[in-house]
């Protein structure tokens, strides 16, 4: 009986995640676009009076001299994390890790490159 | 039936004489806004939402602003509630497609006051209010502006002056005309207690720089007053 309490405590868990997790192109247009543009490159709606411009996603060549982890850390801790524009805020709020890791693999889409390619 | 009436209505701009007889709420504003909670729980509701959610207003807004607000509507947020369904490509950036937007209905003073009271009494998240206090405290409009521009990057979002800022979240200068001090606190310090699926990210400040951007806000929205 304990068993199968655990088992439907473990299955509850995972259905919940299943469903809390969104897809990285909509986190991507959520919460990246306003910024970053409609199709990443760097011109959202929001670019106009900023004194740093964002990052443009589909530069493969700045992309590529990015390693995942510092992908991660720049959309989890924000940019100031890597030496970065503040504009670019945290959103370990907002975005689970594995959300975060998504959204990385989503800019290498972007970018079509890898780093160091 | 009733929801495509009153679409078609607020398409028209339809006076708001209909507003007389109670429960107005769930009639009327509950086809654009969400009015029994709970707050959206995936990006796909978040998405679609037309305006903004209305079942803690009394938690969050102002009465006599609510009030003057409902008479003579304006846009708060430059492009709309998921700025997504309101950009087009520009020539530099994307811009805001105005003509994506529709008119809020605008009310009779009576019908306003009526309103404005019946969504003050909605306050499910008085346990969220009661843990903040706003203190009033010293802060130049100089320091805030340079905590929130530079420090804090709150201007990619947010329009501090009509004419400057980012526009994908509601306009700032006029925020403490509009919101309670507390839920302007507790907003900042957790979006995401409010709404989930807030565009607004959590930028874990700290108590005191908290107090310091409300008490910013309301300098701003001040300022905005007196240069009418």
């Amino acid at each position: 009986m304990p068993n199968r309490f655990l088992l439907l405590v473990l299955l509850a868990t995972c259905c919940i995640q299943i469903q809390a997790k969104e897809a990285a192109a909509d986190n991507y247009k959520a919460y990246c676009v306003q910024c970053h543009g409609s199709d990443g490159k760097g011109d959202g709606v929001n670019v106009k009076d900023m004194p740093v411009v964002p990052r443009d996603h589909t530069d493969a060549k700045s992309m590529s001299g990015r390693s995942d982890a510092t992908l991660f850390k720049a959309i989890k801790e924000g940019g100031a994390s890597i030496d970065k524009s503040i504009l670019m805020p945290p959103w370990d709020g907002t975005l689970s890790d594995e959300e975060i890791q998504d959204l990385v693999q989503h800019l290498r889409v972007l970018c079509k490159c890898k780093f160091g390619s | 039936m009733r929801k495509t009436i009153f679409a078609i209505l607020i398409l028209l701009g339809f006076s708001g004489t209909g507003f007389a007889e109670g429960g107005r709420l769930q009639n009327e504003c509950s086809t654009c806004h969400n009015i029994t909670g709970p707050a959206a729980q995936t990006l796909k509701e978040a998405f679609e939402k037309k305006g903004p959610d209305l079942f803690y207003a009394g938690n969050k807004y102002r009465q006599e602003w609510l009030v003057s607000w409902l008479q003579k509507p304006q846009r708060i947020r430059p492009a709309g509630m998921y700025y997504g369904n309101h950009i087009k490509a520009g020539a530099k950036s994307d811009e805001i497609d105005v003509s994506t937007f529709k008119e809020h209905v605008a009310l009779s003073k009576a019908d306003a006051s009526s309103v404005a009271a019946e969504l003050m009494q909605l306050k499910p998240h008085d346990d969220l209010i009661v843990k903040e206090k706003n203190e009033t405290g010293a802060i130049s409009k100089q320091m805030g502006e340079m905590a929130f521009n530079k420090f804090l990057g709150c201007m990619a979002c947010h329009l501090i002056e009509p004419e400057y800022g980012g526009l994908s979240g509601p306009e700032v200068y006029t925020a403490a005309k509009r919101l309670q001090p507390e839920y302007m606190a507790s907003y900042i310090r957790s979006p995401q207690a409010w709404e989930p699926k807030s565009w607004m990210p959590n930028k874990h400040l700290s108590d005191i720089n908290i107090q310091k951007m409300v008490n910013y806000l309301k300098i701003l929205s001040k300022e905005t007053e007196n240069a009418k």
